[in-house]
Parts: structure tokens; sequence; C-alpha cells
């Protein structure tokens, strides 16, 4: 069994992932709802870290990343619970901010046992289109270097 | 920015069975409309309806060859739409790279 990454869209507003994890449901959804184990693995390329990370694990509970690279760059992103079944689904609605507020994703993760591991899938919103342009020249949500250090240059953030 | 404003055309042509099915055949070499038409038990016009939005959604292009219009893949077609995908994955390969060893560790940490 492997734990390849599968992502694939679903008709035209919908993307949906599907990844493997030698761990069980209860274990793979915990790091999905504890703020520091989050902090620890949602962090994109190497270098970067979240040094604000809020999630109130429960129906309507707030959630708020803040990513930072060290040197003055950053952005964050807020969602609220929707809905929290453990440890098979989280329902959430989440929007960057680059930093206008992107149009809010709602997402799906279920969380299936599978042999010794677990079945992690997740169903997104696909970006509108004003968003996954915000999204790719911005690097996405953890994009690229590059990406990244235009973003700091046009808003002005190398200068704090 | 044509490529941008073009996603939302590439999957709503890429959501029809129909579409996706003149999509298969296309793959496999040029075809006129005729030849596409012929799988399906659905009229000619109702076919050419959905060339057009394949070919308005930049996924397949048409030539002139007389009086046919002969069909084909457009070489870039999905190149934006996949472009977006390995981003997310890009992004998701790293992030489930560190969940499995949080995820290792952690057992490790529990066994007595």
């Amino acid at each position: 069994m492997t734990n390849t990454l599968t992502i694939e869209t679903e008709g035209d507003r919908n993307v949906v992932v599907t990844r493997r994890f030698a761990a069980s449901p209860e274990e793979v959804y915990r790091a999905h709802v504890d703020p520091e184990l989050i902090q620890q693995w949602m962090l994109g390329p190497e270098g970067w870290t979240m040094p604000v990370c809020v999630h109130e694990a429960r129906p309507g509970g707030k959630i708020r990343y803040e990513w930072s690279n060290g040197e003055g760059a950053g952005f964050f992103l807020t969602g609220e619970i929707v809905e929290l079944d453990p440890p098979r689904r989280i329902v959430h609605v989440e929007r960057m901010h680059l930093p206008d507020p992107t149009p809010d994703n709602h997402v799906v993760t279920t969380f299936t046992a599978d042999g010794d591991g677990t079945l992690l899938t997740m169903r997104m919103t696909l970006p509108d289109e004003a968003t996954r342009k915000a999204m790719l020249e911005t690097g996405m949500e953890h994009g690229m270097e590059a990406s990244y250090a235009r973003l700091e240059r046009a808003r002005g953030w190398n200068a704090r | 920015m044509q490529s941008q404003r073009s996603l939302d055309a590439t999957l709503a042509a890429l959501a029809d069975p129909t579409r996706r099915a003149i999509l298969a055949r296309l793959a496999r070499g040029e075809a006129t409309v005729n030849e596409l038409a012929e799988p399906f038990t659905i009229s000619q016009p109702a076919i050419s309806r959905h060339i057009k939005v394949l070919a308005e959604a930049g996924l397949i292009v048409q030539r002139v060859d007389g009086t046919r219009r002969p069909c084909s893949l457009a070489p870039d077609g999905l190149k934006e739409l996949d472009r977006y995908l390995e981003t997310l994955r890009g992004a998701l390969e790293k992030n489930y790279g560190r969940l499995d060893r949080l995820l290792a560790k952690g057992r490790k940490e529990r066994k007595p």
C-alpha cells in the first residue's frame, strides 16, 4: 500500500485530494485539530514556521494560522469549524488573506481506517478565477520563495 | 491573464461526460465532426455544440481542410489547470511528508 498523494478535479467546482498515512484515524485526526501538532507540519516550504496557530476544535470554533519566513514575510488564513465527527470527519471553511481575503473555501476532510493505516480524503472548493490568480502569483498557500519575495516587495513588508 | 481566465472554461468543459469522451477520442488522433458523432446517440448539431465549448475552453483546435473541419487536441489546453494542481501538489506533499514523520515520532514515543 503506497502513501502517494492523488489530486483530482471533480466537476467544475471541487478538488479532491487523497493521501494514506501509517497511523490510526485517531492519530491523523488529532494532527488536524491540535494546534501544537498543526504547527509542526502545516508549513509549506522549508524555512517557514507558523508562529500563530488557533484551532478551536468545536462546531463554530475559530481557525487562524499565521505563517512567517522569519525574514518579515508572512500571511495568514482564517476560518471556522462547521462540523466535527472525531475521528472521522472535519468540515470547515477557510479563506486566505493575501492580504485581501479570498472567497471562502469549503473543506470536508475525512479519515477512514485503511488496513493498519488511514486514508485521508480532502474535498475542497476550487478557487475562483481571481483567487487562483492571487494564489499562483503569491506561490499559493505555501508556494515558492521567489513568489513570496515578490509579494513582500509589493506589500513593502521588507521595510518593516 | 488569458490563461487564468480560461481555467473556469476548462473545468466547465471537462465537467461533461460527452465532452470527456470526445477528448478521449481525440487523444487517439485528429477526427472530423462526423467521426466524433459516430459513437454517440445524440445529434450532430449537439456534438457541434460540445465541440464549440471545448474549442472555446482552449482544449481542442479545428483546422480547415477543404470542406472538412477536423478537430484535434490543443497542445497546451490543460497547461494552466495542470499548473494550479501541481502547485497544490507541491504544497501538500511537503506538508504530508512532515506529518508522516510527526506521526511516526508520536508512535515511537508512546511505546513502553
